[in-house]
């Protein structure tokens, strides 16, 4: 068995999911080969090559690699698929934008966002939002699957694999990058951070995140929402906790002025501690929390921010 | 231009699931159906291209039971024009959903093909990718905002971290995100007229394509339940368990 694990980077280092993607390809089984393809990412590379269970790293650097397009990273892997039994990446925005058009373009139903593997060829994943876990069996000849990172744990450093270059291949020219607009913020990434606060449509206006974002700063935390709050354009979308934003399990998860529609906990409910502020105290989100205060969040999360 | 736009027919999302007690799926018996939130902004994005003169035409295509019927004459109440049902009582998995779509695509010609970016039943988020690779066209998935400027689309996308702008060739799809916009109620005049405007319902087999299903389902369980939790007095309270009971502070 031979496995492609498809790295998600910034050019110098390997973005969080990724360590926990190959973990992922080490319990499948089998020789691990890492592609990183970008435009000046040699240094993404050299970090892809010294992840345990990495054999070998295959770099393919090209201007057109660049914003990781769709139709160019699917015709990049489409190339040197068939050496492979698995085609692995991180269920991210970076993943699931390309990962289908390659299992198409291989007539394969690729699996999706796994959170654990079974066999090599049999995968659970979550299904409705994470209230029923499903276990998979694929028939396919090669495997395209993109991993839950929260389902694994990441593969530490240990390898020091060969890095070849992978010649690229012509840009399709069907999409032109114009650029991206990032959020830019001192505080850590929603999937990485140690500790999260969020909140919901409780927190009443943009305004209000202010109060959050001070708790946050103290605890040296990301800042997060449900969609409620996404919905109310109180904050953007890529602040999104939830089974259509983004799926994280940190060590220590605030829910604050948040209710726990079905579509949020599917998001955050693999967290460690789960503590919830809500006035409500019939709020659903009260399931889930390790521990929960009935108060009203103005009142509570200064204080808690002036306590801590 | 003329649009396609998808819509599948899913349990609503404000309902709880239950798992079956052979685990062999979830109950779908008697449970409340909807159109899957992401398609019906599609829906709404085509009807308001067609309002802005942008779009002259749209066509929505499910594929499903025969109650598909019902989403498609909701999406038609919104401001479609016509329907057509892709009709199988069979599990329809997202590669085969995009080889149906693709063979529609053949013989309708539309320009630009707007999908939900995810079902919220199976959460696989694939088929509009998997159509656009199958066409060989472009792709935009989870846009927040298109503008079609002649044989060429400015889109915006949602990526990890904030957004990302690309300008697509057309023919193209996209997948829809939530920010796109904020479908419309249907009126009951809508919905009136919506029951005479023209829907075909068609066999997979018809259109000479393979639907059966290349994964298999093993199981399928409840997850994991989290232990009961501790309600606190205070924030006080709350500190003194966050340091010495939980340790994470």
């Amino acid at each position: 068995m031979a496995i492609l694990v498809i790295a998600e980077h910034d050019n110098k280092l390997l973005k969080p999911g990724v360590t926990n993607t190959i973990a992922a390809a080490t319990a499948m089984g089998g020789d691990i080969t890492v592609l990183v393809a970008g435009h000046q990412c040699g240094d993404a590379a050299q970090a892809a090559a010294s992840v345990a269970g990495v054999s070998k790293v295959l770099l393919c650097d090209a201007p057109h690699y660049a914003g990781a397009g769709a139709e160019n990273m699917a015709a990049l892997v489409l190339g040197i698929a068939d050496k492979y039994t698995h085609i692995v990446a991180p269920a991210t925005g970076f993943g699931k934008n390309f990962m289908p058009r390659v299992a198409a373009m291989l007539d394969v139903q690729q699996i999706s966002e796994i959170s654990a593997v079974e066999a090599p060829d049999t995968f659970v994943r979550p299904i409705y939002a994470g209230n029923a876990l499903a276990t998979v069996q694929s028939k396919d000849k090669i495997k395209v699957v993109t991993v839950r990172a929260t389902g694994f744990d990441a593969a530490g450093a240990g390898a020091a694999a060969p890095v070849e270059s992978l010649a690229p291949v012509a840009d399709t020219g069907l999409s032109t990058f114009k650029g991206r607009e990032l959020s830019k913020s001192d505080r850590p990434e929603l999937t990485a951070a140690r500790i999260i606060v969020s909140g919901g449509r409780g927190m009443g206006s943009a305004d209000n995140f202010k109060i959050l974002e001070a708790l946050a700063d103290k605890l040296g935390a990301a800042v997060g929402a449900s969609r409620a709050a996404v919905d109310s354009g109180f904050v953007p979308n890529d602040y999104q906790v939830g089974q259509t934003g983004k799926i994280v399990a940190p060590e220590l998860y605030f829910a604050i002025g948040i209710s726990g529609a079905i579509q949020h906990l599917a998001g955050m409910k693999d967290s460690k501690v789960i503590v919830a502020i809500n006035k409500d105290p019939e709020a659903p989100i009260f399931s889930v929390a390790d521990y929960w205060l009935v108060e009203d969040l103005f009142k509570a999360v200064p204080e808690l921010t002036a306590e801590l | 231009m003329k649009v396609l736009v998808t819509v599948k027919r899913v349990i609503d999302p404000y309902v709880k699931v239950r798992v079956k007690s052979d685990g062999s799926g979830v109950e779908t018996a008697n449970v409340k159906m909807t159109m899957n939130p992401f398609c019906e902004i599609a829906v709404e994005q085509a009807v308001r291209m067609k309002e802005a003169g942008v779009v002259t035409e749209i066509l929505v295509v499910s594929i499903g039971a025969q109650q598909c019927q019902e989403t498609l004459r909701t999406a038609m109440a919104m401001g479609a024009d016509r329907g057509i049902l892709v009709e199988t009582g069979d599990e329809v998995q997202p590669l085969a959903v995009a080889k149906v779509l693709k063979a529609i695509v053949a013989k309708e010609s539309p320009g630009l093909v707007i999908m939900g970016k995810q079902a919220i039943d199976d959460d696989c988020n694939q088929s509009g990718q998997m159509l656009a690779g199958l066409l060989g066209w472009p792709q935009a998935a989870f846009i927040s905002s298109i503008a079609v400027n002649g044989d060429t689309a400015d889109v915006t996308r949602e990526i990890d971290g904030g957004l990302e702008k690309l300008t697509i060739k057309l023919p193209a799809v996209v997948t829809s995100d939530l920010r796109l916009n904020e479908p419309r109620y249907v009126t009951l005049p809508n919905i009136m007229k919506a029951k005479k405007k023209p829907l075909e319902v068609i066999k997979p087999d018809a259109l000479g394509v393979d639907t059966a299903p290349r994964l298999v389902t093993l199981k399928v369980q409840e997850p994991p339940k989290r232990g009961s939790g501790v309600k606190v007095a205070d924030v006080k309270e709350l500190v003194s368990k966050l340091k010495t009971e939980a340790k994470v502070i």
